[in-house]
């Protein structure tokens, strides 16, 4: 099994401080790889990085064999599918609008596009009632079912999704991580996940990589982090969270 | 000369080299449809005073009775601006009086002979007419009764009675041939002298709050207030005698009939025409009151009120509506430029702000002497163009700003080009910004646009200026109203179109 996006000493500079330092990192087809770490440790710039909404000050980002450069990453922006903590949905268009934008741009036929209109309201439990209305008309949940039908309208072979459940209350949370899980799995997705919930990460993740203050701290399984922790940090980060959800 | 073709002769006499750009294309739509409103008549200016609109409509009304096509741009402004007009060619003729020709024009400060004067015209290509017959210079005048009680016959006459109160128009204390040197000249005595309103001082002196004050010889309020004007028996005021000028490369024709008018003017007869002017607040009414006894053609009648609202109304909406077009035209792009921010950004911001700091009377007053502009509709236009355009690029500019980045780069990073972006997710998330920075824009214009009369481009202003000229708030309110009213639907239209161009999901 090879890598679909790898990362090669790549490392990002903001004005002030460094977010990213030289960085290596595979995200392996067909897994769900799960980033997590506090807030501000670089994980939503690595993100940020892949789909190319900043550039790397040095090294390089591979995606499917081919380095990503500002002449070809809107072609592989439509390999890959995002979505924020806040759905990133237009408010000036009807949920239906938001998630056909892209397909009408490549040219897809009328009936194409409400096949998969359909099929994409059956897997993520959308009602297509609910498509003619705009995103001020939803709750924060379909919102966010919105968002992931756009991400996924062009059967991206990659998913990143920043966050996608922060801004939701406990029990619509629980509905969509299952919801999502069950998505992944029927459609062998490669995803690469950013939470900062240890129990999300546990949830989801096939791989989960552990990240602090800009750097991967450690990479591996949820048993790897917590029986062979690579650094004091890792202990601290797994313990802290535990209490919280023993609380 | 009779042959020279028409089209030789009117506003448009510079060459007009082809503009490749077709943003200046778009910038000559409303300006060349303005300019072809009319074929080339002769048009007559006149400045903003009650005797100066008289005579040029008696000039307009001659032309046309001799066969020639005529224009009248009633209220131009002062002498600066109709005689950088007569130069340019946007106005072809217009009355001047000697005595401002010599101060105001070629800047001489002692009395010049008629050849003199009409010697240094030619230079600039300008010709004169004989004097019509009256010379309406300043006068002091007082009650006629308090006159003959005090004996007071010439201005010599004051010496004697240094207990009499002066008031004086603020202008006649601050002219070369003013008050100061006038009682230098004869060495009056008076203390009690203030500065007050023209037409106010009329009021004063008639409740006898002011003994004497200046006034012009054929002011019509002179025999209406039973007043008497004292005799210049120094002879300190210099001769104002009414003339025309006109561009000696006018057709022949034209000029024949201008002169026809010399030396049918005296005194009284332009006082009883500029009575007529103020009591039926109708110019062209006062001026065929000239032609009485001769041809009484009937086409110069005055037209009718709903006419003329009619006529004003629309070319009111012609400068507002094509400055507001360019405007948006101009200023949505800018606006997209400015909202980038950087140095361009600050310097676009800069300019549209800076340009609706200019009072709109200076405005139009620096745009007069270019080349391209004159006394023209499309001065007005031009001036309002700028005045709109602040509004327009700052709210597109924030409009744009206050974009959420999280929209921005999801609109990025689904793959969307930056033209596709700007078009249907940034200008639509912005409308309802842009929209009512356009409706501002919008409802500044209806309203700045009634200055535009002050350039002979029409408009609502015509009856608003005319109105302060003759002290008649009846006129007044005949442009107000309307421009008001033009102001209130403008607002509604723009709050209908809301409904149709802000996307229904920015409504809920």
């Amino acid at each position: 099994m090879s890598a679909l996006v790898k990362l090669v000493d790549v490392s990002k500079r903001y004005a002030d401080a460094p977010a990213l330092h030289p960085t290596n990192l595979s995200i392996e087809r067909g897994k769900i790889t799960v980033l997590i770490g506090p807030s501000g440790c670089g994980k939503s710039t690595l993100l940020r990085l892949i789909i190319g909404l900043i550039e790397p000050d040095s090294g390089s980002i591979k995606f499917d064999g081919e380095s990503i450069t500002p002449d070809n990453i809107d072609v592989l922006r439509r390999r890959i599918g995002y979505v924020i903590q806040e759905g990133g949905l237009f408010p000036h268009l009807t949920s239906r609008a938001n998630v056909l934008l892209m397909a009408r741009r490549v040219g897809k036929s009328q009936e194409e596009m409400q096949r998969r209109l359909l099929e994409l309201c059956k897997l993520t439990r959308f009602s297509d009632q609910l498509l003619p209305r705009y995103p001020v008309e939803l709750s924060g949940g379909q919102r966010q079912r919105v968002s992931l039908m756009r991400a996924l309208m062009l059967s991206p072979e990659l998913l990143l999704l920043d966050e996608p459940l922060g801004a939701l209350d406990p029990l619509v949370r629980a509905s969509l991580q299952k919801d999502l899980k069950e998505i992944f799995a029927r459609l062998r997705q490669t995803v690469l996940f950013v939470t900062h919930d240890l129990a999300e990460a546990i949830y989801f993740g096939d791989e989960i990589v552990l990240m602090n203050e800009g750097r991967v701290v450690q990479k591996g399984s949820v048993t790897d982090l917590r029986e062979k922790p690579a650094d004091p940090f890792v202990s601290e980060f797994i313990n802290a969270q535990r209490g919280v959800g023993l609380t | 000369m009779n042959s020279v073709h028409p089209t030789m002769i009117g506003r448009d006499r510079q060459p007009r080299r082809p503009r490749p750009s077709v943003l200046m294309l778009l910038f000559l739509i409303p300006v060349v449809a303005v300019a072809c409103a009319s074929a080339n008549p002769i048009i007559m200016g006149s400045k903003k005073f009650t005797e100066s609109y008289v005579l040029g409509e008696i000039a307009r009304r001659t032309l046309i009775d001799a066969g020639i096509p005529a224009e009248h741009r009633q209220g131009m402004g002062g002498t600066i601006i109709l005689w950088q007009a007569l130069r340019g060619g946007q106005v072809d003729a217009y009355p001047e009086y000697t005595g401002t020709i010599a101060q105001e024009i070629l800047k001489i400060d002692h009395e010049l002979s008629l050849d003199e004067i009409r010697n240094a015209l030619g230079k600039f290509g300008v010709g004169m007419t004989e004097p019509l017959g009256f010379n309406n210079t300043y006068a002091l005048v007082m009650r006629r009764g308090e006159a003959q009680r005090l004996g007071v016959r010439t201005i010599s006459d004051l010496r004697k009675y240094p207990e009499l109160r002066v008031g004086l128009t603020h202008e006649f204390l601050d002219r070369q041939d003013g008050w100061r040197p006038l009682r230098e000249r004869y060495a009056l005595p008076q203390q009690n002298v203030v500065g007050i309103d023209h037409a106010l001082g009329y009021s004063a002196l008639a409740n006898g709050s002011i003994d004497v004050k200046d006034a012009y010889s054929t002011d019509a309020k002179i025999g209406q207030n039973d007043l008497v004007a004292l005799e210049d028996d120094l002879q300190f005021f210099p001769k104002y005698e009414a003339v025309f000028l006109f561009r000696s490369a006018m057709r022949a024709d034209a000029i024949a009939a201008l002169r026809r008018l010399e030396g049918t003017l005296d005194e009284k007869r332009m006082i009883r025409l500029n009575a007529e002017a103020e009591r039926t607040k109708n110019y062209t009414r006062a001026a065929n009151l000239y032609f009485q006894g001769s041809i009484g053609s009937k086409n110069a009648v005055g037209e009718s009120f709903p006419h003329k609202l009619a006529r004003w109304t629309l070319r009111h909406l012609q400068l507002a509506g094509f400055s507001l077009l360019l405007s948006v035209v101009f200023g949505i792009p800018l606006g997209i430029v400015a909202s980038r921010g950087g140095a361009l950004g600050h310097g676009i911001l800069g300019f549209a702000g800076v340009m609706q700091t200019i009072p709109s009377l200076a405005l139009l007053a620096l745009l007069v002497p270019l080349p391209f502009f004159g006394i023209s509709a499309r001065t007005a236009i031009a001036a309002l163009f700028l005045y709109g355009l602040l509004p327009i690029v700052r709210n597109t500019a924030s409009g744009l700003q206050d974009i959420p980045r999280s929209l921005r780069e999801s609109a990025v990073a689904l793959g969307l080009s930056p033209v596709v972006r700007l078009c249907e997710i940034y200008l639509p998330m912005a409308s309802r910004s842009i929209l009512s920075g356009i409706k501002t824009s919008a409802v500044i214009n209806i309203g700045t646009a009634t200055l535009a009369a002050l350039i002979g481009a029409g408009g609502l202003g015509e009856p608003i200026l005319s109105g302060l000229n003759l002290n008649d708030h009846v006129t007044i309110l005949q442009g107000a109203i309307p421009a008001a009213v033009l102001a209130l639907l403008v607002q509604w239209l723009f709050d209908l179109l809301d409904r149709v161009l802000i996307p229904k999901g920015l409504r809920i």
